[in-house]
């Protein structure tokens, strides 16, 4: 028999993954915008990005309702609580978003300064970073959540490879700096997508195996 | 465990051939509110009135395996069943005061340890009642009857009844079942402020109130033993599937 209350918290997970779908659809569009130079879907993710902002919302207005009504205990209890917690990474995401969908408008109005390869690299790492994530929450898989953590290191070096070479452009000549600078922004928001990415893991780790796993190195030992 | 104030090990119980507890062991610590929680028929009630023998007054019931007060256990023949009583007191699902005043219920148990003394009974019921956190609410109606006091604080007066006699150990048998919110939320309160001077154990099927007022719990299914740790585990990350349905309301 399912009970009422699964039923409310199967609709708040749909809730989520349609955030979800949202929030990778706004990080694609606003890549597509900057590769392809296309002001009018740069304007359409910032556009979007009220739905985002609702979204998250009411995720956490129904989260805070099935606290107060229901009272759920253990697993119940973590699924609300990293509800809650992926809507506000996915919401930062969007945020991310948006801003490389204003970079890449104010881009497009430039020529190109060179031809784009670590950039849509690094977005192509932290999009699947974040598909993972997504996909370990949905499927209990919280090994894969584990293996997104594994790859931040991954997109950060990532994001020092660009800085290093856009500074070096910059260096040479000064007429590319502005351009440089707004590269630099978008690989600088593609890494903290990658960071989101990581925190909508651990939080799936700790949904699935009651372990948080955040902040942990020498002195911080896990907890048992 | 060295501060246990009782150790349960392979507790088995019988209501004629219906065997109610399952190799029970079990730790109860010192000064610690342990809750027994569980579906109905699980044992829990069982369990808690093996503590001080009240099952002894049921017929046809039989109990092997050792239930240690301080290492000394309470099935051994030479133990005075009164006096363990006394040392392990028992509050009920429902408030039974005794048809006397309200100074009269406290101070039954201290007449019968043989304390006579007008002022000695008096400072004893107060304290008592105080402890209750019932004194401010009667302390100008002491002579009327018990059964003049509302729900909430007849149960109240049963645990300053139960106290009174100074006994180390309290056992609640779903101590607010009968009680309204606002009289629940005071005995789980006193609950708390009780635990300094006495170790609670007790019974309910209240989710929320075990929750609430307990530092360990136990739950029970089908006479056994399925989890025991700190409350605050078994209501987050509970180790066992079973609990995990219980607590979260799936089974039981």
């Amino acid at each position: 028999m399912e009970l009422h209350f699964d039923q409310e918290l199967t609709r708040l997970k749909e809730m989520l993954l349609r955030m979800a779908a949202m929030a990778e659809q706004s990080v694609a569009d606003s890549l597509r915008a900057l590769v392809e130079r296309n002001e009018e879907l740069a304007r359409k993710v910032d556009a979007d990005d009220a739905q985002l902002d609702r979204a998250e919302m009411d995720i956490d207005r129904v989260g805070i309702e099935l606290i107060a009504l229901r009272q759920p205990k253990a697993s119940d209890l973590r699924l609300i609580i990293v509800a809650m917690k992926i809507a506000s990474e996915l919401e930062r995401i969007g945020d991310q978003a948006v801003s490389i969908a204003h970079r890449a408008m104010e881009l497009a109005k430039e020529p190109p300064l060179k031809p784009l390869v670590d950039i849509p690299h690094m977005a192509v790492l932290v999009q699947r970073m974040t598909h993972d994530a997504l996909d370990a929450f949905v499927y209990a898989k919280p090994d894969l959540a584990r293996s997104v953590i594994a790859r931040d290191h991954e997109a950060d070096q990532l994001h020092e490879q660009v800085r290093r070479e856009l500074t070096s452009f910059m260096v040479e000549d000064p007429h590319t700096i502005t351009r440089a600078l707004n590269l630099m922004t978008v690989a600088r928001k593609l890494e903290r997508i990658g960071d989101h990415a990581t925190n909508l893991a651990e939080d799936i780790v700790y949904l699935y195996e009651a372990r948080d796993i955040r902040h942990q190195n020498e002195e911080n030992p896990p907890h048992a | 465990m060295d501060n246990a104030v009782f150790r349960i090990e392979q507790l088995n119980f019988w209501y004629g051939a219906k065997q109610a507890l399952c190799d029970v062991n079990l730790t109860i610590r010192p000064n610690q509110s342990t809750a027994l929680i569980g579906p109905s028929g699980c044992g829990k009630s069982t369990l808690l009135r093996c503590l001080n023998r009240m099952n002894d007054l049921i017929e046809q019931t039989r109990v092997q395996g050792r239930v240690l007060l301080h290492e000394q256990d309470v099935y051994a023949p030479e133990v005075d069943v009164i006096e363990l009583r006394k040392r392990v007191g028992m509050v009920f699902q429902k408030s039974n005061p005794f048809p006397q005043s309200v100074f009269d219920n406290v101070a039954y148990g201290l007449r019968i340890q043989g304390v006579t003394s007008r002022s000695q009974l008096a400072d004893r019921v107060e304290a008592s009642l105080r402890k209750a956190a019932l004194w401010d609410e009667v302390k100008d109606r002491l002579h009327d009857s018990a059964l003049t006091l509302s729900g909430g604080q007849q149960q109240r007066l049963c645990i300053a009844r139960a106290i009174a006699v100074e006994p180390e150990v309290l056992l609640m048998d779903e101590p607010c079942s009968a009680l309204d919110p606002v009289a629940t939320a005071k005995i789980e309160e006193l609950i708390q402020d009780l635990k300094k001077d006495y170790t609670i154990v007790i019974v309910t099927h209240n989710m929320q109130q075990a929750a609430r007022v307990s530092d360990y719990a136990a739950f029970f299914y089908l006479g056994r033993l399925i989890e025991f740790d700190t409350t605050t585990k078994i209501f987050t990350h509970p180790a066992n599937r079973q609990t995990e349905d219980y607590v979260t309301g799936r089974f039981g």
